[in-house]
């Protein structure tokens, strides 16, 4: 299935949680936020959040900015 | 009539901070110059903006977050970038999952990229909602007194009027406006925002702001960790000044030294 990852497809092999995209991005245990259709997921509910064909997921971090 | 100043403490969102100086992360060659000019300023509060993580790329990449510390800095995240109420309302709930829950966020939302203009509709808009579901705003904002009054009724916890635009360096381009804005508002009024040097940044001290954002002047200094110390000693320098009240401007000339017991 492809999901919709920081504005581009992105294929996902198997069904995963966003806690599992999050390993499987290799970003666990960084400083992120993330949004699911515009809404945002609680860390608390990364693991009990499935992802869905055409899930349009936003992951953020802090950068330089004024 | 004069008035002898007292002095207030700085309190944002409920926090005193003792330095009047608020300090943004963009534009450095690297994140030690980051953390080093940042240290320098003495600032206690710190803009980041939020963007997009880089996906399978700079895994190795220094977080900000790590270099600034949440635990020793109060993070205060920007909708930087922002050209709508709606993007910008996101970036805030974002900013607020990100950092564990804290509300502070700086509302920033721009009109035009030549200019980086606040865009005071859309701003006036995300205000509304933002302070609704609790967020403690500080406002980016024109330096148009009605606006700030708006946005001081609305809810916004401190009001920020450009000095000059974004990254200019041209300094405090109407300090009339500015001065409306002082006499009338109750919240915190920081310029943010065109500030170019030490001087600058001491005469909207002196003018009676709380306090001074700067990004740009820190950063696109020559030496950029001099010129944080500059900005430091120039904000309480301004400060002074402004609860000392500065002597009247006279046409003519007055002696310091006395007349009498001249020789001769």
């Amino acid at each position: 299935m492809h999901i919709q990852l920081n504005g581009e497809a992105y294929p996902l092999s198997e069904s995963l949680s966003v806690a599992g995209l999050i390993e499987h991005l290799q970003l666990a245990g960084r400083r992120v936020a993330v949004e699911l259709n515009f809404e945002i997921v609680p860390r608390s509910q990364y693991e009990t959040t499935l992802l869905k064909e055409n899930d349009s997921v936003e992951i953020v971090h802090a950068i330089g900015g004024g | 009539m004069s008035v002898i100043r007292t002095d207030h403490p700085f309190v944002i969102a409920g926090k005193t901070y003792s330095s009047r100086l608020l300090v943004g992360t963009g534009k450095y060659k690297d994140m030690e110059e980051t953390g080093l000019a940042i240290a320098a300023s003495g600032a206690e509060i710190v803009t980041v903006a939020v963007r997009r993580t880089n996906i399978g790329q700079n895994k190795d990449e220094p977080n900000l977050l790590d270099v600034i510390s949440p635990d020793r800095y109060t993070i205060l995240p920007n909708t930087a970038g922002c050209y709508d109420a709606e993007s910008a309302i996101r970036t805030c709930r974002l900013a607020r999952e990100l950092l564990g829950g804290r509300n502070l966020v700086k509302l920033e939302i721009l009109a035009d990229q030549k200019t980086l203009f606040p865009n005071v509709v859309e701003t006036l808009k995300a205000a509304k909602v933002l302070v609704d579901e609790g967020f403690d705003v500080m406002v980016y904002t024109s330096d148009d007194p009605i606006i700030a009054r708006e946005l001081e009724a609305i809810g916004c916890i401190a009001v920020m009027p450009l000095a000059g635009l974004i990254g200019t360096g041209l300094g405090i381009c109407n300090p009339y406006n500015l001065r409306i804005i002082l006499e009338e508002a109750k919240i915190p009024v920081l310029v943010d925002a065109g500030v170019g040097t030490a001087s600058d940044a001491t005469i909207a001290m002196e003018m009676g702001c709380s306090a001074v954002l700067m990004n740009s002047a820190i950063a696109d200094a020559q030496q950029p960790i001099l010129m944080a110390q500059a900005m430091r000693h120039a904000i309480e320098a301004g400060r002074l000044a402004y609860l000392a009240g500065r002597m009247p401007k006279k046409l003519y000339a007055s002696a310091s030294s006395p007349l009498d017991g001249m020789i001769g």
